[in-house]
């Protein structure tokens, strides 16, 4: 049910256009010693060609095993998939390792959150950059590692041929990161997915590093999956947010909707933990009272009901994801209504979630 | 780099010297152990006893002892007690058969312990890794000297497939030489494949989980060279080097047991023996060989792993 | 062994396992993984099975076999399916298994029951590997946690010493100390060992493999004291006696845990290994060792004297390095503790 409303909203966005990318109830599942753990229940979404979505949520949430299945990546022995995710004709869900290790890094590339790790630690950055340019474009060693020095010219590195010859880690963390970029750009990716890809490093090299994210957007039209923790990230780049808890996404709207007029109280939690420039800041950032849910053994119903200071009777059946405010694109799993929800958000002039006051004073 | 180098000879140097030291002490609490006295054997006179002890120097002071004998040592001179034969050349006849069981053990051990390692992490947790992990245990439980005993009794005894021990030089005949060492080399690598295959198995999972071969994976570069050069070329650096230290112990006389079972007449059983017969200077020249090769290995090693691995050079 | 252990993390992030795991302290997680691992609790009892026929050896000797471990019975005979066999042959022959009380698996060349010593031989077998890895662990957790605390000058000295060590190889040293020690025994203070007492092969394999635990100890104690807790401590006025003790300690604790039946392992196969060279136990005591090296030349006429201690010594030892691997496996899934198995070089 969930899928059918996003999937019906990503034709309406995508103005008649197929989208990059469309993920239709995906779920991920791994055996581990506790049992099965579904850590991602059934999440739909689209992405546009030179569109941002941001996918945000606390860690746990099923946010980066959704970003690295689109890739394969959590393939194994225990691991279980359901559902699709087409991207140009190809279902990634199901296609073989051999079809998606072509599509991997040339059609869809991925930044990860940790440059520190990310790279071969004994390896140098040429080599590292040029295995990746001669796996899906039949140069010879010489041209690989000339496009390999053009791409850290392009990411902003300064003298990039000297930086062919480096290790990782005699370059900086927001180098490393530049460099992680530069080879998600080598083949020209249509589908960018960058994981956390700010987290580790400095506010200020954060900002240049989602500098980059926009212009490689604008430059060459590819469509972005940003998965971040971080809403002050979002704000920045982002065209649109699916909010994760949990597994699921539990509200979908544009960057203005989810901003503005957010619907679920888990959303209003992570908008109150957010310092902003714009408004007085308060003496201590309010946090979201209690923790993630086990996925192993998830709670009936809403799933955010446990930590919900606004859960009453209702919620202990689990809210569909679907439009209950504006045109049809505004998405979320709230039974609360609407005129509620915005009357409850208000905390102390802001958004935020008044439990998570209480826990915080 | 220099620098480290410079740091890791002269650590190399300063372990050697305590090392024959230790050596010379070791045997110098041995009560009863008055070489004189042996030497001179039952019958003999207290001038006789006296007349060795003089001109092996066996009442000097300690010191001056231990001085004799390492100059003894460097310039080639020193005498076994109970043979009174020169020991270096001696530990020279008897380096061949070492050398020959070091190197081909070394070879068969590495090949094996990587090959089963690897498909051990490739398999993890299906049947091939649970078979290889219970003949890897059973090979680490099982003493060298029994598993030769056995082998010998079987395979030597009762069905005459191996000659029953010995060393034939490879100079003489190269064919029975081979023929002489497949057992021992087979012995001895027992052990040691049991060994690496597990390192290498639980290195190599580590590897996997490594980051940067997710980034690798990410790449789209083929899985096989995801091994080959990402996985299997960061944990084989750790195997290498423990490689380095088993060679050199074996070399330096360490494979006592699986010398001694073949009688092979290494260098390992020519020390063995002369502890039995509480002869001093071969012990000393045999251990500090041993530890000369180990340490001088482990210093090889360790270079060359700071050439590898970029990351040791700083913390060095 | 420990299916789902070795396969998840190949490839699957460990978010969402991690949180329905959180919260239990590592022992009862380990301990609720080692529960699971059927094959490494059936050899550790396998182990323990052994141990404790070993200590009913008296009780054995005098009620069933009805004799002593070193007691000689060449000039005796027994009856076999009723026929009077001489123990002994006058060619030296000594009597193979009998499947009855007395002379159960044979006798040796001294007409010694075989079935008496090896139980006996166990015993002491079995308190040199106890008593060493006692040793060893004791002494290796306190060089390792003060040379990796202090860092500096005291880290070089004990770091030069365990190089010192390390650097001979096992058994050769092994076998110097134990001909050295065996003739003149050994004084430390005012405890006089003879030559000939089980504590002195103990006491040889137990200096010997210190390095082998203490070297990696010594590395995660380097990386521990940088945390912020032991920097809290620090802040809170507590002693390095204090901070090691309460700090440190409890965080090394599960690598010693995971070595403890390594080193039992690896210290009776040692054991052996110097007793085959004489450089053990001394006769007439019984040990593994000592039996197979008594066998070992006469196992073409009677194999049972090489096979019956060789086969009880490497189920011993294989049933506690399964068991020990399991623990590791439960432990420390990842084999945090890598350099360990480097001590297994005991037995070459």
């Amino acid at each position: 049910m969930s899928g059918d409303a996003a999937s019906s909203s990503s034709r309406a966005m995508g103005g008649g256009q197929a989208p990059l990318l469309t993920v239709e109830d995906l779920r991920v599942a791994f055996r581990t010693e506790d049992g099965l753990v579904q850590a991602v229940d059934g999440v739909s979404f689209h992405v546009d060609a030179g569109e941002v979505l941001a996918i945000v949520g606390e860690s746990g949430c099923g946010k980066s095993v959704t970003g690295m299945t689109l890739l394969g990546l959590t393939r194994g022995p225990n691991a279980r998939f359901d559902g699709h995710a087409t991207f140009g004709g190809t279902d990634l869900v199901s296609a073989s390792d051999e079809q998606l290790r072509r599509i991997r890094g040339a059609e869809i590339a991925m930044v990860f959150q940790d440059p520190m790790t990310a790279l071969n630690p004994v390896q140098r950055i040429g080599p590292q950059l040029a295995e990746q340019i001669r796996a899906h474009a039949d140069v010879g060693k010489d041209a690989a590692i000339e496009r390999a020095r053009a791409l850290l010219e392009r990411v902003g590195i300064p003298r990039p041929a000297e930086r062919l010859r480096a290790f990782p880690h005699e370059l900086s963390g927001g180098m490393r990161q530049r460099v992680m970029i530069a080879m998600a750009l080598s083949c020209d990716p249509r589908l960018l997915i960058a994981d956390e890809p700010t987290t580790a490093l400095d506010v200020t090299i954060q900002a240049q590093i989602l500098e980059e994210v926009r212009q490689l957007r604008e430059e060459t039209g590819a469509g972005v999956i940003l998965i971040t923790h971080d809403l002050g990230v979002v704000a920045d780049v982002a065209d649109r947010v699916a909010v994760m808890y949990a597994g699921q996404i539990v509200e979908h709207g544009t960057l203005d909707e989810i901003f503005y007029d957010p619907q679920h109280p888990y959303t209003w939690g992570l908008l109150g933990s957010i310092a902003r420039v714009d408004r007085p800041r308060p003496a201590r950032l309010p946090a979201i009272a209690g923790t993630p849910p086990s996925l192993a053994s998830p709670p009936h119903g809403c799933r955010f009901r446990p930590r919900c200071p606004h859960a009453f009777e209702t919620c202990a059946e689990l809210p569909p994801l679907e439009a209950r405010v504006g045109d049809g694109e505004h998405l979320d799993r709230c039974w609360l209504p609407v005129a509620e929800k915005r009357e409850k958000r208000e905390v102390k002039g802001q958004i935020g979630l008044a439990g998570g006051e209480v826990a915080a004073a | 780099m220099t620098r480290f180098v410079v740091r890791r000879l002269f650590s190399m140097v300063l372990v050697l010297f305590a090392i024959s030291v230790l050596t010379f002490l070791i045997f110098q609490v041995i009560p009863n152990g008055d070489p004189a006295q042996r030497m001179a054997g039952r019958l003999s006179t207290p001038e006789t006893v006296a007349a060795i002890r003089r001109t092996w120097g066996f009442d000097d002071p300690l010191w001056q002892q231990y001085l004799t004998t390492m100059k003894k040592i460097f310039t080639g001179e020193v005498i076994s007690y109970t043979q009174q034969v020169n020991v270096l050349d001696q530990i020279w006849q008897n380096l061949p058969a070492t050398l020959s069981l070091a190197i081909g053990a070394g070879i068969i051990w590495f090949v094996m312990g990587v090959l089963f390692g690897v498909l051990s992490a490739l398999r993890a947790g299906r049947f091939t890794d649970r078979a290889l992990t219970v003949a890897a245990l059973v090979g680490v439980s099982t003493p060298v000297f029994l598993l030769g005993a056995v082998a010998l009794y079987f395979l030597a005894f009762k069905v005459q497939l191996f000659p029953n021990g010995g060393y034939v030089p490879l100079t003489q005949d190269p064919l029975d030489w081979l023929y002489h060492m497949i057992l021992p080399w087979l012995v001895l690598s027992v052990l040691f494949i049991g060994i690496y295959s597990r390192v290498l198995r639980s290195n190599l999972l580590d590897a996997m989980s490594e980051d940067y071969v997710r980034t690798a994976r990410a790449k789209g570069i083929s899985e096989r060279r995801v091994l080959l050069r990402h996985v299997l070329r960061n944990s084989l650096i750790p195997i290498v080097a423990l490689w380095s230290l088993d060679f050199a112990a074996v070399i330096g006389g360490g494979a006592i047991l699986t010398e001694s079972v073949f009688n092979l007449q290494g260098v390992g059983q020519y020390a063995a023996e002369s502890i039995a017969q509480l002869d001093v200077p071969p012990v000393m020249v045999v251990v500090m060989l041993g530890a000369f090769f180990v340490v001088i290995l482990s210093a090889i090693t360790d270079v060359l792993f700071a050439l590898l691995d970029p990351r040791i050079r700083l913390s060095g | 062994m420990a299916t789902v252990d070795s396969t998840v993390r190949v490839g699957a992030p460990a978010a969402p396992g991690a949180d329905a795991t959180a919260g239990l302290s590592p022992y009862r997680l380990g301990l609720r993984r080692l529960r699971r691992n059927k094959a490494a609790l059936a050899f550790g009892a396998l182990f323990l099975l052994i141990v404790v026929l070993c200590l009913c050896a008296p009780l054995y000797a005098d009620h069933v076999a009805q004799t002593t471990p070193n007691a000689n019975h060449v000039t005796d005979t027994v009856v076999v399916d009723g026929v009077r066999t001489d123990v002994v042959s006058p060619t030296g022959q000594p009597i193979g298994p009998t499947w009855q009380g007395r002379f159960l698996l044979g006798a040796d060349q001294n007409g010694r029951d075989i079935a008496v010593r090896l139980l006996y031989g166990g015993r002491n077998s079995l308190e040199v590997g106890f008593l060493a890895t006692l040793l060893t662990m004791t002494l290796a957790t306190i060089v390792g946690i003060v040379a990796g605390y202090f860092r500096g000058f005291v880290d070089g000295v004990l770091a030069r010493v365990l190089d010192l060590i390390w650097a001979y190889p096992v058994v050769l040293l092994g076998i110097a100390l134990g001909t050295a020690l065996a003739l003149g025994g050994i004084t430390i203070g005012p405890l006089h060992l003879q030559g000939n007492s089980l504590l002195v092969p103990a006491f040889i394999i137990g200096i010997v493999y210190i390095p082998y635990v203490a070297k990696p100890i010594r590395g995660q104690v380097l990386r521990l004291r940088e945390q912020e807790f032991v920097d809290a401590a620090r802040v809170g006025g507590a002693g390095p006696l204090r901070i090691m003790w309460s700090e440190i300690l409890p965080n090394v604790s599960s690598t010693i845990v995971v070595f403890v039946p390594l080193m039992v392992a690896n210290a009776i196969l040692l054991e052996a290994a110097l007793s085959y060279l004489g450089a053990g136990v001394q006769p007439p005591n019984p040990s593994w060792g000592t039996m197979i090296s008594d066998g070992i030349r006469l196992i073409p006429s009677a194999m049972h004297m090489t096979f019956v201690p060789g086969a009880m010594l490497v189920l011993a030892v294989l049933g506690i390095n399964v068991f020990g691997d399991g623990v590791r496996d439960a432990l420390d899934p990842r084999a945090r503790v890598r350099l360990e198995e480097h001590a297994q070089e005991a037995s070459r």
